[in-house]
């Protein structure tokens, strides 16, 4: 096979939380394998609870599965590769007690850049996402979608091939994040770097992604992956093209009849075992 | 992308901290005003009332002893043991309350264990231990050593495991991601998380160690400021006896404003 266009390889991946019999026993992901290709933004999209963030998080190295294995470039993934890998989480990962340019510096830290160095890229890292003027307020006096933002300047100063973002939008405003997600759009087509980005908006999925793969209920496995054949970066006007309702129709009609198998699941586990946190 | 943030200063608009502090001086005057109708009454009262002085002796009096007991250095000793005392078993019972906390927060197996025993513990009135350690360590600073470490050490240990034991999970994830070693997790993420969180058990402890210190002293004890107190309680000096408590009550006035103002400009770091 080809690896080198082959950014990630998701060779069938398990994963259940807790033991088998136990009431927190949940199988979340079942025999998934995904090629992701080398710049291609790749939305995962499914019922709530169904693993796309476990797959994340697996490709991520945050999260050993049970079975399978993911191959990044040629390396097989075992823990975190933060020379590969940058992640943008949901929301609130910046650390509230840094400003935002001490947040960017402190990746670059972990990540080994050395000192001279990590100013200069955290400067132009800010100024890509529209920062620049608020570099020394802290998370606390930013908006949702400027925290958010100040997180993938954090993601992007690290200049990994891959950029993981798990619903990156998720706490933010219908308006809001439709703004987030055009400057996104305009900002990756420069950059040539690959997403995987995790949303259960479906208009977001459409919008953003070459490629959408559509989670199962659980244990969640893909059911289809749904290109988006539309070049980067995307105008507003996409948003209301034939296209845009005609592949939004498609990835609901999908999604559909998972989202009721998830929801019941999820009412039958929750009177299983009352609630847990783990998605 | 250009966002219009509507205008977040740190401390607040101005006119806002203005308002606050016209509010703020306000409340400082009523309060001033309080004790000095107190102060009044209890003047009034001793001077043309018939309070024996035995009960409550004349404040100008209680002043004259005052101003005596610092003019003559009399104070120094009692003074010293006390702050001794105190210096010494704040620092047994922060130094082992934070080393043992930040232990038992590596493990949530460990944090449900001991945190519930420790919170237990807690709410045990303590100073019913006194007659234990006054057996054990006799009657000179030993014992009232003991007591404020025992007094001090659960609310340092117990904001310690909060501090440590409850870090976000996303902040310890996302520093991974990023490759931190396990010296940079703690350095630039678990202790700033914790570090607000701690102080605040720093200094309720070091006030409860301060309490029960003089409140031991009080009650069985060779020396210090509780000590001298009782002493001339008990040979009826009743002025020179509201002297000491005043000092005493103005020496704790300090020690945790001093406490307070360190722990509010460590915050705000």
């Amino acid at each position: 096979m080809a690896g080198n266009d082959l950014a990630i390889r998701v060779r069938n991946v398990s994963h259940q939380f807790g033991e088998e019999g136990s009431t927190q026993f949940v199988r979340a992901m079942l025999e998934t394998s995904l090629d992701i290709h080398r710049g291609e933004l790749l939305c995962l999209i499914g019922p709530s609870g169904c693993g796309k963030s476990t797959l994340l998080n697996v490709i991520g190295g945050l999260l050993t599965p049970t079975s399978g294995q993911v191959l990044v470039g040629d390396t097989e993934v075992s823990g975190p590769l933060p020379q590969e890998i940058a992640y943008v989480f949901q929301e609130n990962a910046l650390f509230p007690w840094s400003t935002v340019i001490e947040n960017v510096n402190l990746g670059m830290m972990f990540q080994g850049v050395p000192k001279v160095e990590r100013e200069p890229r955290a400067r132009k890292s800010l100024a890509a996402v529209g920062l620049s003027d608020f570099a020394n307020h802290y998370p606390g006096q930013l908006s949702g979608g400027m925290r958010q933002r100040a997180a993938l300047a954090r993601a992007l100063s690290l200049e990994t091939g891959i950029i993981l973002m798990d619903e990156p939008f998720g706490a933010l405003d219908e308006q809001t994040r439709m703004v987030l997600g055009e400057d996104l759009s305009v900002l990756l087509s420069r950059t040539g770097k690959t997403i995987v980005f995790v949303t259960h908006s479906l208009g977001e999925a459409v919008f953003l992604a070459d490629r959408v793969a559509v989670f199962s209920a659980r244990p969640g496995t893909i059911k289809e992956v749904i290109k988006i054949d539309e070049p980067h970066p995307r105008k507003p006007g996409f948003m209301t093209s034939e296209k845009f309702t005609d592949l939004r129709n498609t990835l609901f009609a999908l999604l559909h009849e998972e989202i009721r198998k998830a929801m019941e699941q999820s009412a039958a586990s929750e009177r299983a075992a009352g609630r847990d946190g783990h998605s | 992308m250009n966002a219009t943030p509507t205008s977040t200063t740190p401390q607040g608009t101005p006119s806002k901290s203005a308002k606050r502090d016209r509010s703020a001086l306000g409340s400082r005057l009523v309060q001033a005003a309080f004790v000095l109708v107190l102060v009044g009454l209890w003047y009034l009262g001793t001077t043309y009332g018939q309070i024996s002085p035995i009960l409550l002796p004349n404040p100008v009096r209680v002043f004259d002893e005052l101003v005596d007991v610092l003019a003559t250095l009399e104070f120094v000793s009692d003074l010293g043991v006390t702050l001794f005392e105190l210096a010494i078993a704040f620092s047994i019972s922060a130094t082992s309350g934070i080393v043992l906390g930040y232990l038992i927060s590596r493990s949530q197996y460990s944090i449900r264990v001991f945190e519930p025993l420790l919170a237990g513990i807690y709410s045990v009135p303590i100073i019913l231990f006194l007659p234990l350690y006054i057996l054990f360590f006799g009657l000179g600073p030993s014992s009232k050593i003991a007591l404020g470490v025992t007094t001090s050490f659960f609310p340092i240990i117990l904001n310690t495991i909060a501090g440590f034991g409850y870090v976000e999970r996303v902040y310890v994830l996302s520093a991974r991601s990023m490759g931190a070693s396990d010296y940079q997790l703690f350095r630039w993420v678990l202790l700033p998380a914790a570090f607000p969180i701690i102080l605040t058990g720093l200094r309720i402890g070091f006030t409860v160690a301060l309490l029960s210190i003089l409140g031991s002293e009080t009650i069985a004890s060779l020396a210090g400021l509780g000590h001298r107190i009782v002493h001339l309680g008990e040979g009826m000096d009743m002025a020179r006896m509201f002297a000491y408590i005043a000092f005493a009550v103005a020496i704790a006035l300090t020690l945790n404003t001093v406490t307070s103002s360190l722990e509010a400009r460590a915050r705000r770091r």
